[in-house]
């Protein structure tokens, strides 16, 4: 049984007057280290004697395996180890009831970059020169590229284990009189607004490829360094798929080089550099190439969209009908979670009275998608905003207005059983209407310029783990030094989001020190507590209260012992400015570092411990929990688009974001999450796309083909902190990293149809399809006039 | 298999190398230099961007050997540089990206702050166009670039004397001082 959850919130207050250090901005704790090439990020590892690895790959997107035969690589000089799937033969897969990977290919390869066998050699030069001499003798089978097929045809199957066929997860919920709104719609009484909407793959493209490295020491214990953040999963897995004992292996997150989702799952160059070092006696490094990068993928799910809408003549909804088809390429990953959460995450932060979806995520034979920064239901959103636009124009209703009609309110539970505390929804959309002259300007503007609106919400983590357990999902450890310094030991993931900054922080609040003073030891196992890891943006939330709980422990101890020592009451006692103070004798203070003395004069050495555990929420009902999170963001954005009709080009000039994030504990990190949130939105809709050409080979697997924006390509951002102060957050704080991405897909098209009257419904919004459906409009428009 | 003689960050250094190799590749797998980062290994991400004689270079694309009889900066150079002409701390433009929120995941920082710090050796005070184009060559994944141009703002205003501009964010009332 889960202890009481009341345990878990600590108020939303400053610990005594006002806020020290919260809701200022600051350097972040590795900002230095960082702009000075002092920070140490995997491939910066070098350790002696070590090894180079590298991987062969699959060149068919369906194939069996009948025979490798790797002899001719391991005579190769400089080769030390040469492994293959029969050496790896454990099934994985990041949700444990869906394990459908292998580290290197079994029997079949399943896409174009599958990995099947990895050498480890002197050098890389030498590493790659045994790959050629690899022979693989393949059986090519069906390659299927489109998720259509793989619905109505199963045989060949890409995992031929799988009982559902091709079918990787079908759901289909319903909540409220569906049936009975749409009939009323059909009768007239109700507008519906129906059409389709297609998303298309994107992927995260960090700038540091993901690395790892591996040393298995005399005694038996195997560290791995890995650009992952998922440190805790990571160490679950290898040690199953290794056959270790998880108290022989050590998992070290060095400081990582961006991740947006992309390296949340265990990936096969974890467990082979594991394996080659175990099998050398040496340490063994593998990097991936870039082009690796985009085969590996895990990136955002193809979806092709069906929507209804039924509303009222005041642009209340009274009904939401979704139909949704995902391409989950070869691999489970979280696909599992994709699929509810393409449903489950539409429910705010407007109110349906009812609402269906129907979703269904297919295997296909290209690089498996996983989750990426807005996880599941950036592309529903995608869809109802834009829908929700259309249902705006058919009543007469300004495009705002009806979302605020809309608005579900604050302490309220979703039609699909979901609880929401803190709301600043309507504040959001406050803001991003002024700031961007939305009453002036909407409509008004010269043609080709538009503004477009769009909201969402999203999690602050995910109240149950990937693996059913009752103990914390955060969990942090505060060690004093007699110097005055505070080491934090915390098993969070700090993927550049600034979860050790943020730690930092809250320590350093409840316990009146200068961050300066406070030290962060993270996302070792060997060192620190569980912490889950830098997914569904529970950091901030979840870490930020374990650390709040343990320095507030330590805090009683320390004001306890000061409180003796002075032979006053412990009330009058304060930890502020770096120091211990009277409240009633202003000539009475000492500086923190004695503070601490006193203290472990009294209680022996000091630390303390903090967690945080979720309280029990969601529907009653199977996947009623998938969704369930104890607060959510919200977010509205205003974009400026300005549409070239000659060539079809959009041209973004300004953004205007508005997100709740609860209390900001740094504006400055909380806006850069802001930003670069709908940078990657942007980016998204106009510049990027993951796709396979009719062979199954990537498009354009480097960053000069797959266009990422560069510093030309970047709007203006506008971040406007909105702060609803959460009841359960540490000190009101939500997430902010990935809420922020959801709105400006939609808001770009709902601009583009405010500037030259077309509605985009199909991304990425390519000049070419632009000019399509400005033509179609044009067309529709001469058939229409006499 | 080659030896090269290369000037690095102030230093006269010798160093075998295969004849086929970067300059990213032998400063960081040789000198142990890993500021260098390496993100596409072909020119396209900037990630390993050094100053060779005072302009910004893809290391990754240029041979070694290239570099030899040049004055080669890296971002380890920075900060001993500004503190043997009389500095404190580090280079301003470092600190500035750090105060400015600039640095997040900081894999591209190193090449972004070098492609900065030409910037702002040749045009004192920068305008965001200028930022712009400056950094055009330098991808970055995390920031939506906004923080990095409020950096190199503010790093080129305090320089000047100038008062930057207050970020969209900053509360009316309260001092923007990280």
């Amino acid at each position: 049984m889960k202890p009481d959850p009341a345990r878990y919130v600590h108020g939303t207050d400053a610990p005594w007057d006002e806020f020290q250090v919260v809701g200022k901005p600051h350097r972040k704790v590795d900002g230095l280290a960082k702009a000075t090439g002092e920070a140490v990020y995997a491939d910066d590892i070098q350790l002696p004697g070590m090894l180079h690895a590298k991987t062969l790959r699959s060149p068919h997107p369906h194939a069996r395996i009948r025979s490798v035969d790797t002899a001719r690589a391991e005579a190769l000089e400089g080769v030390h180890a040469v492994i293959t799937g029969a050496d790896l033969p454990t099934k994985y897969g990041v949700i444990p009831w869906t394990p459908d990977e292998n580290a290197l290919a079994t029997d079949l390869v399943r896409f174009i970059g599958d990995e099947v066998a990895a050498v480890a050699a002197v050098d890389e030069d030498t590493a790659n020169r045994a790959l050629e001499l690899i022979d693989v003798d393949y059986e090519l089978l069906h390659a299927y590229l489109e998720p259509e097929e793989s619905l109505e045809r199963h045989d060949p199957a890409i995992h031929p284990d799988n009982k559902k066929g091709n079918i990787s997860k079908h759901v289909e919920l319903s909540f409220g009189e569906v049936d009975e709104a749409l009939e009323r719609a059909e009768a007239g009484e109700l507008t519906l607004i129906e059409d389709d909407y297609t998303f298309h793959g994107t992927t995260h493209a960090p700038i540091e490829p993901h690395c790892a490295v591996a040393r298995y020491s005399p005694d038996g214990l195997l560290t791995l360094w890995s650009s992952t953040q998922i440190t805790h999963y990571v160490h679950r897995t290898l040690s199953a798929v290794l056959g270790l004992d998880p108290a022989k292996i050590r998992v070290v997150q060095p400081c990582l080089g961006g991740a947006f989702g992309g390296k949340s799952d265990p990936f096969s160059l974890e467990f082979c550099v594991a394996l080659l070092a175990m099998r050398t006696g040496r340490p063994v490094k593998m990097l991936w190439t870039r082009e690796e990068v985009f085969y590996a993928h895990r990136g955002r799910h193809p979806m092709k969209m069906h929507y209804k809408t039924a509303a009222d003549a005041e642009g209340r909804v009274h009904a939401v009908d979704a139909k949704i088809l995902i391409d989950g390429g070869s691999y489970s990953s979280f696909g599992l979670v994709t699929t509810y959460y393409s449903g489950q995450l539409l429910t705010g932060p407007y109110d349906f009275p009812a609402y269906r979806f129907d979703s269904t995520r297919v295997f296909t034979n290209k690089p498996p998608c996983g989750p990426k920064r807005g996880h599941g239901s950036v592309q529903p959103r995608f869809a109802f905003e834009v829908q929700l636009d259309e249902v705006a124009e058919a009543v007469g209703v300004d495009p705002i207005e009806i979302r605020r009609k809309n608005f579900q309110g604050e302490e309220t539970e979703t039609v699909n059983g979901q609880r929401i505390t803190s709301n600043g929804f309507l504040e959001c959309l406050a803001r991003v209407e002024e700031a961007s002259g939305w009453r002036e300007r909407r409509g008004k503007l010269e043609r080709g310029r538009g503004l477009g609106v769009a909201g969402s919400m999203y999690i602050s983590g995910t109240n149950y783990p990937v693996y059913p357990n009752d103990m914390p999902q955060a969990g942090i450890q505060l060690k004093v030094d007699r110097s005055g310094v505070v080491t934090i030991f915390t098993g969070g993931n700090d993927i550049g989001q600034g979860s050790n900054s943020m730690v930092a922080y809250l320590v350093a609040e409840e316990l009146g020190m200068d961050v300066a003073h406070v030290r962060v030891v993270a996302a070792d196992t060997d060192l620190c507590p569980v912490d889950l890891g830098a997914y569904s943006s529970r950091v901030t939330f979840m870490v930020g209260n374990a650390a709040i709980d343990a320095a507030r422990k330590l805090r009683a101890q320390i004001v306890e012992a000061v409180a003796e020592a002075w032979e006053v009451e412990p009330a009058r006692v304060r930890l502020v400015g770096g120091r211990a103070i009277d409240l009633s004798d202003s000539e009475r203070s000492i500086p923190t570092r004695e503070a601490f003395q006193i203290a472990e004069v009294r209680f022996d050495t000091l630390g303390s411990t903090g967690s945080y555990n979720t309280p029990t929420l969601g529907g009653d009902y199977r996947g009623g929990t998938i969704g369930a999170s104890p607060a959510y963001s919200f977010t509205a954005h205003v974009v400026e688009a300005v549409v070239d009709e000659e060539t079809g080009r959009i041209t973004v000039e300004n953004c205007w974001i508005a997100h709740d994030c609860g209390r900001a504990i740094n504006p400055m990190l909380v806006a850069g999450q802001m930003e670069g949130s709908a940078y990657m939105g942007i980016a998204e809709a106009l510049m990027e796309e993951q796709e396979v050409n009719r062979f199954g080979l990537h498009r354009g697997p480097s960053l000069l083909d797959y266009t990422i924006p560069t510093s030309f390509d970047t709007p203006e951002l506008h971040a406007l902190i909105v702060e609803s102060v959460d009841p359960e957050g540490p000190y009101g704080a939500k997430e902010a990293g990935e809420g922020p991405l959801h709105p400006s897909i939609p808001a770009i098209s709902n601009a583009v149809y405010d500037a030259v009257g077309v509605r985009l419904r199909h991304l990425p919004f390519t000049p070419g399809r632009v000019l399509k459906e400005l033509r179609a409009a044009r067309e529709s428009r001469a058939g229409e006039s006499p | 298999m080659q030896n090269l003689r290369l000037n690095i960050n102030g230093d006269s250094v010798e160093v075998g190398a295969p004849s086929h190799w970067t300059l990213c590749e032998v400063l960081r797998y040789r000198l142990g230099l890993t500021g260098t980062k390496q993100g596409c290994d072909k020119g396209d991400c900037g990630a390993c961007t050094v100053l060779i004689d005072g302009r910004p270079v893809l290391s990754c694309i240029h041979l070694a050997a290239l570099a030899e009889d040049k004055e080669v900066t890296t971002i380890e150079g920075l900060r001993p540089l500004h503190q043997a002409a009389g500095g404190e701390g580090c280079d301003p433009v470092q600190d500035s990206f750090d105060r400015c929120g600039a640095l997040q995941c900081g894999f591209c920082q190193s090449g972004m702050i070098l492609s900065a710090k030409a910037l702002l050796d040749e045009v004192p005070v920068p305008t965001e166009e200028d930022a712009r184009a400056a950094l055009s060559g330098n991808l970055c994944r995390c920031t939506g670039y906004t923080q990095i141009f409020q950096a190199i703002e503010r790093a080129a205003c305090e320089r000047a004397g100038l008062e930057p501009t207050k970020p969209a964010w900053a509360p009316e009332s309260s001092e923007h001082e990280a």
